[in-house]
């Protein structure tokens, strides 16, 4: 989870990730940002993100984002 | 013979006044609704006296940012639209430029407004849309307009860190819609779904066309460009046949197997350009939609939107560039070699454009008009004005145009063209920076950015966020203790490339 925080305050250093849940709906992240993280993240955690799992649900806070990192990782790996 | 754009409005209204020209998620309007709301828009703005001159536009992307465009022309005015999504210094820096009597809002951005320094009127949409129709004072304007009266001003990368105004007049837009029409085969049953922002010239492709024909445009909700498959339903509820998009809006869909789950159905034309299309993500596209039109198009915003195409009719090879082909009726490509000649053979030479779709150049900068808005070389028996891209191209043993490379450090990414000095300008201006340097890693696509100073990478992104718009901030950030120079002094970017190389490999 550390690991996930520090990919995205890169993105967005001004954004308090561990407790923001409205990435999506409060338009912080945008198209530019889904695209880097779904190449760090498949980079960083060994997991591919098909299109399906792209959705503003898995996106909306940094915790839904590990979660589905997590359940990846079981399947994947 | 038709010389003013409003003229396709003033037609279709007659022919389809109830048929929906432009639509969001949420709301339509018909082309009688346009052409009542712009001759509403058009009288306020006559009314105050303005005539020939800029106007202002800075709404969110909304049909009735569209109904204004058309309203300020109606009114022999020229319009400037900018973006919530500009930071604050490049929205003051325009307004400084263009010095408009008028800024046209939507409630939300009325605010915004206020907070510029500029002795502009500020209005809302919504406030002047009822505006009683002047229809004699508007025949008036529309009988003493010229072709060669400006119609827009876009404002484009600049590589000194100021913004550069592109200025266009009714006949360049007049014959590239025209021209690109027939390329890509519009007519009155396309529906477009539009992408790119209606602050740039890429919109025009599906602006226009829509009042030409009597067409349909979606304005595409940005949020959608995040999750594909949504976008690709999205496309499918509207039945959208016709696309021209920015490359990375394309793969966005093509890489992470959306056509897996869904697959766009009406889909017919899609045009992409502005950038390298990679043949892996092509044939994915290709392979879902075998009987589709597929397109690349090239062009600089000097050159009124797009000016070369190339029908893509033949396999690539993973890693081969798709030409840009040759260039739309009435325009011709000039090759010209350093020592100002047309090259010869595969000989690279610099891509110059000659024709109407030529712009007026940059709004209130001679200087910067004097350097690439050049007389024609090879032509001294009268004026002539070429514009000089900055793009290095030849041709391939076909005669189609490829790009080869920029003269400059003009890079595009993510569809946007960005002068890497427009950056390196902005980092300057943080306090605490010594000295920086950007380069473009073209392979995965990433700004990188080195700097000397003291100050951290968080407080850097956080700083450039004030002054550069989101498509211009660096993907990676480096902090060194010096900057490598060149023999001459200059900051050394090969060096920087070879760094950064090293540190990635």
């Amino acid at each position: 989870m550390d690991e996930l925080l520090e990919i995205l305050s890169d993105l967005h250093p001004e954004v308090d990730f561990e407790n923001e849940e409205g990435l999506i709906d409060r338009g912080i992240l945008d198209s530019f940002d889904i695209v880097s993280l779904i190449s760090e993240i498949s980079e960083n955690f060994d997991v591919t993100i098909s299109a399906e799992k792209i959705t503003p649900e898995n996106f909306n806070s940094a915790k839904a984002l590990w979660a589905l990192i997590e359940r990846l990782d079981e399947e994947q790996n | 013979m038709q010389n003013n754009v409003i003229d396709y409005l003033n037609n279709i209204v007659k022919e389809k006044p109830d048929k929906v020209a432009y639509a969001d998620d949420k709301d339509a309007y018909t082309f009688k609704q346009v052409y009542d709301y712009s001759r509403s828009v058009a009288s306020y703005i006559a009314g105050m006296g303005l005539h020939r001159a800029p106007v202002v536009v800075f709404m969110r992307k909304h049909p009735k940012e569209i109904i204004s465009f058309f309203g300020v022309i109606t009114a022999g005015c020229f319009y400037i639209p900018i973006d919530e999504e500009m930071p604050t210094v490049r929205i003051q820096m325009i307004l400084d430029n263009v010095k408009s009597g008028l800024i046209l809002c939507d409630d939300a951005m009325k605010v915004k407004a206020a907070a510029f320094d500029t002795d502009a009127r500020i209005v809302t949409f919504d406030e002047i849309c009822d505006t009683p129709v002047d229809n004699d004072r508007l025949t008036e304007i529309h009988d003493k307009a010229l072709d060669t009266d400006p119609i827009y001003i876009v404002f484009t990368s600049g590589s000194t860190g100021v913004p550069k105004g592109v200025c266009a007049c009714h006949r360049s837009v007049l014959d590239y819609i025209e021209q690109l029409s027939e390329t890509l085969n519009f007519g009155e049953d396309t529906v477009f779904g539009n992408q790119t922002p209606l602050y740039f010239d890429a919109s025009l492709k599906e602006v226009y066309p829509t009042l030409k024909f009597g067409a349909t445009t979606y304005l595409i909700p940005k949020g959608l460009f995040m999750f594909p498959i949504k976008l690709v339903e999205f496309m499918n509820e509207k039945k959208i046949n016709t696309i021209c998009w920015v490359v990375s809006a394309l793969t966005m869909i093509s890489a992470y197997g959306a056509f897996d789950s869904v697959k766009p159905e009406y889909l017919h034309t899609i045009a992409f350009g502005s950038e390298v299309f990679p043949i892996k993500q092509f044939r994915i596209w290709k392979s879902v939609l075998p009987n589709a039109a597929f397109t690349n198009l090239y062009g600089p915003t000097e050159g009124t939107g797009m000016c070369c195409y190339y029908h893509v009719d033949r396999e690539f090879e993973e890693g081969e560039a798709i030409p840009i082909g040759g260039p739309f009726k009435n325009t011709e490509i000039l090759l010209l070699n350093d020592k100002n000649e047309l090259a010869s053979g595969d000989e690279t030479g610099e891509i110059c454009i000659r024709g109407t779709g030529v712009t007026l150049g940059y709004y209130n900068n001679p200087e910067k008009t004097a350097e690439c808005f050049v007389q024609n070389p090879l032509n001294t028996a009268y004026p002539e004005i070429i514009y000089r891209t900055g793009d290095i191209g030849k041709r391939n043993d076909r005669g189609e145009l490829v790009f080869v490379s920029r003269k400059d450090y003009q890079i595009k990414h993510m569809g946007h063209r960005i002068e890497l000095g427009e950056i390196e300008a902005a980092v300057n201006m943080v306090e605490g920076v010594k000295l920086s340097g950007c380069i473009y890693d073209n392979e995965n696509g990433k700004i990188v950015l080195f700097y000397v100073g003291d100050i951290d990478k968080k407080d850097m992104i956080r700083a450039l966020k004030e002054k550069l718009p989101r498509y211009m901030l660096p993907n990676q950030v480096n902090i060194l203790s010096e900057m490598p120079f060149t023999g001459n002094g200059k900051i050394n970017r090969n060096e920087l490339k070879r760094m950064y190389k090293e540190e990635n490999a």
